[in-house]
């Protein structure tokens, strides 16, 4: 493939893409998450010797997607041009679906999804309650893409809003469109990253960063590398945007050495996007230039606090420094370096191909655009969902995730994972919101949603995150290393109901200690979910004192 | 480079670009207690005994004065009720591992910290990093490392480098805040065990 150098160059690269595609050819997409293609290798292998069996080849194809986001009614496989969904499908059942679905038009009603409640049968994603209700913004690439071929993301207008940021827009308004769309930082905190990219274009530095942190450590959230791996060059035209809005030459994306698909899956992505002139010298006849390199973690969870991030990519121990000079201005190697999360970078092209207006157009006052959501715990549908800022957290539990199995009561959904809050079910009602989820002690955080039935003891949760904390948290500093300890061995007693006097108000100073003392944000927020408990379920702490006898 | 005019205390401070609060302070006579800071170490950061309320841009945070920078205007105070509360906690939870520290006591006595607040550390080591630091940055010899995460963190000598260094040099051992004991106690352990190997 030569490379691209001007617009009209890759409008009509598209076009050969989209003619040569012939639309009503058979397709049969199999999604393909992080975590569950190991197990789908042989369905994918059963398509493939049916369709050799039934002498198709050439005939019909089969793509290897990302996730789909239905996780909990996987493998889901997607037929078009009809865009039929079946759900559940097994290797067993690709004979019947290639002859009786895809040369048959005819559809196999046992793989047809049945929503639980009306009995109804849903032949497309769009008539399962599941999806019905999200806003698929980003997530809804996948289905319709090979993460490991560029001209799928190119078919469907990929690297189009690189195109119109460099030969249409100057670096500033890039920037101010991004600053216009209020694009808040998926990563945890909710910071309006067109500010950080502001610091770090303002930072006097010939030599700028622009990094994507895809570490994903957080216990239950999964939403980043479902698009990651799904769609790679989402990300990478987005970095490349904020490279050149920023004016950093030099994009680093860090991820997990444990995740070897998504390191394949990026690994070619990049060399396409490089072949391709979207990276290298000279972007698109641009005379920008910019490269991107990617580093891999060495496997604990506070690798991806930015500061350890930006030390582990220097090559030293990921231990987080304190960040008195923000790492936009001195970050890697001193270096203006400036970090957002992978579902961050995904939301730049869409602001920049479809214009801050429309953007603003989706979502709640102060928080704009989708967030994508992983669910699990006590709920019927598992998996990732994308919804718009401003939904009901009730609509995400109940309407997309179909409720809580076994008939058993909502007791708390919990946001954030070790580092978050638990709302009670009282408070269902709340908005999925930035600062009205932190106002209440939930602070969204990456967007991993625990929901929790009447049997959960919180005493008994907040000992498994503290125990996940006590293995991940680098040592460094007093108030989080000790503070870890001594609240993991107050909490153990408690979840045997052997609590002593004096241990809740022990739990709370040092709760307060660790959020204004420890060195990071990981230190900072290890209280962030006994503080939310003992707000909302206090009596359950009260009950775990000895002799007064745990209630759940 | 003109100075940098800020307030700690309440008294006028002059400091010049580059220094931390800690430094400034110093400079000054005004005392910050710490743990973990040693002149002659690059600031660390990891007790927080050192931890001061700083007031910039309108904002009140507690950070460590070892490491933060001194900037213009910037209002500090190295004692309050909060800072108190923090270097209580903090202390008491030192006072589980080293409950016999005079330099621990004497803070405790200061700060109101009860030595048996919390469930008692089967180790002495606080993992201040003194002798860790001082290997690296001072006698360049990474001798004494730390190894693991979190609470299950420790110090640990590198038997090849220490049956080589330590027996000649044991400069860290007086570094120690708690007792030279602990380290001397690791690292026999740790030669006894490059013996066996």
């Amino acid at each position: 493939m030569a490379r691209i150098n001007s617009a009209a160059q890759l409008e009509k690269v598209r076009k050969d893409i989209v003619l040569k595609k012939d639309p009503n050819k058979p397709c049969i997409a199999i999604c393909g998450g992080i975590g569950c293609l190991g197990g789908r290798e042989d369905l994918i292998r059963a398509f493939e010797k049916e369709i050799k069996k039934q002498k198709l080849e050439g005939k019909v194809d089969v793509r290897v997607t990302g996730c789909h986001g239905f996780c909990a009614q996987g493998p889901n496989i997607v037929i078009y041009p009809e865009e039929i969904c079946y759900t559940k499908v097994k290797p067993e059942d690709a004979q019947q679906i290639i002859s009786e679905t895809v040369v048959g038009k005819t559809i196999v009603d046992r793989l047809v999804y049945i929503d639980p409640n009306t009995g109804e049968k849903a032949v497309h994603q769009s008539e399962i309650p599941f999806y019905k209700k999200q806003v698929r913004n980003i997530l809804g690439m996948n289905p319709k893409i090979d993460p490991k071929s560029i001209d799928d993301y190119l078919a469907i207008g990929g690297y189009s809003s690189l195109a119109k940021a460099l030969l249409e827009m100057k670096p500033q308004e890039v920037l101010e469109e991004v600053k216009k769309a209020n694009l808040r930082g998926r990563g945890g905190g909710g910071f309006p990253a067109g500010l950080k990219w502001e610091t770090a274009r303002n930072a006097p530095a010939e030599l700028k960063y622009v990094i994507c942190n895809g570490h994903e450590g957080e216990p239950g959230a999964y939403m980043d590398r479902a698009i990651f791996q799904g769609n790679p060059h989402l990300i990478i035209e987005g970095l490349i945007i904020g490279g050149y809005a920023i004016g950093a030459k030099q994009g680093f994306i860090y991820t997990r050495h444990d995740m070897p698909r998504l390191r394949e899956n990026i690994d070619i992505a990049l060399e396409a996007a490089r072949e391709h002139g979207f990276i290298g010298n000279d972007i698109l006849g641009s005379g920008f230039d910019f490269d991107i390199e990617v580093h891999l973690d060495v496997g604990i969870f506070v690798s991806g606090e930015a500061s350890a991030l930006m030390r582990s990519i220097e090559g030293k121990a990921p231990e987080p420094r304190p960040k008195y000079t923000r790492t936009a201005v001195k970050g890697i190697w001193e270096r203006p370096s400036n970090l957002n999360n992978v579902e961050t970078w995904a939301n730049v092209p869409q602001i920049i191909g479809k214009g801050a207006d429309w953007y603003l157009g989706i979502g709640s006052e102060g928080s704009k655009g989708t967030k994508m959501i992983s669910l699990s715990g006590n709920i019927v549908n598992s998996g990732v969902v994308e919804v718009p800022f401003g939904t009901s957290l009730k609509e995400i539990v109940y309407d997309i995730g179909g409720g809580i199995p076994n008939g058993k009561k909502l007791k708390a959904i919990h946001f954030g994972a070790a580092m978050g809050g638990s709302l009670p079910a009282e408070l269902i009602d709340t908005p999925l919101d930035f600062d009205v989820m932190s106002k209440l002690g939930a602070a969204i955080g990456a967007g991993g949603l625990f929901v929790m039935d009447e049997d959960t003891s919180m005493v008994e949760m907040n000992r498994f995150f503290l125990e996940f904390l006590a293995d991940e948290s680098c040592g460094k500093c007093v108030p989080c290393r000790e503070g870890i300890r001594q609240m993991l061995r107050i909490l153990t007693r408690m979840s045997m109901g052997k609590g002593k006097e004096g241990d809740i108000e022990a739990l709370e100073e040092l709760c307060e200690v660790g959020s204004l003392a420890s060195l990071c944000a990981l230190g900072k927020t290890t209280s962030s979910p006994i503080y939310s408990s003992l707000r909302y379920f206090r009596n359950e702490y009260e009950a775990s004192i000895e002799d007064k006898g745990c209630t759940v | 480079m003109s100075d940098i005019l800020l307030t700690i205390d309440g008294k006028e401070v002059r400091a010049k670009e580059g220094m931390t609060v800690l430094n400034a302070a110093q400079s000054s006579g005004i005392f910050i207690p710490t743990l973990c800071h040693h002149e002659k170490l690059e600031p660390y950061g990891g007790c927080r005994i050192c931890t001061v309320e700083v007031e910039s841009r309108g904002r009140t945070n507690y950070v460590a004065s070892c490491l933060y920078p001194v900037e213009k205007n910037l209002v500090v105070r190295t004692r309050s009720e909060k800072i108190d509360k923090i270097r209580k906690v903090l202390i008491e939870l030192l006072l589980a591992h080293a409950p016999d520290s005079p330099q621990l006591l004497e803070m405790a006595k200061e700060y109101g910290a009860k030595s048996v607040r919390f469930g008692k550390e089967p180790s002495f080591c606080v993992l201040c990093g003194l002798c860790v630091r001082y290997c690296a940055e001072v006698k360049k010899k990474n001798a004494i490392a730390f190894v693991d995460q979190g609470p299950k963190r420790e110090i640990n000598f590198i038997p090849e480098i220490a049956s080589k260094e330590c027996w000649n040099c044991k400069e860290c051992f007086p570094l120690c805040p708690t007792s030279y004991l602990q380290a001397a106690y690791v690292l026999t352990q740790g030669l006894v065990g490059f013996k066996n190997s």
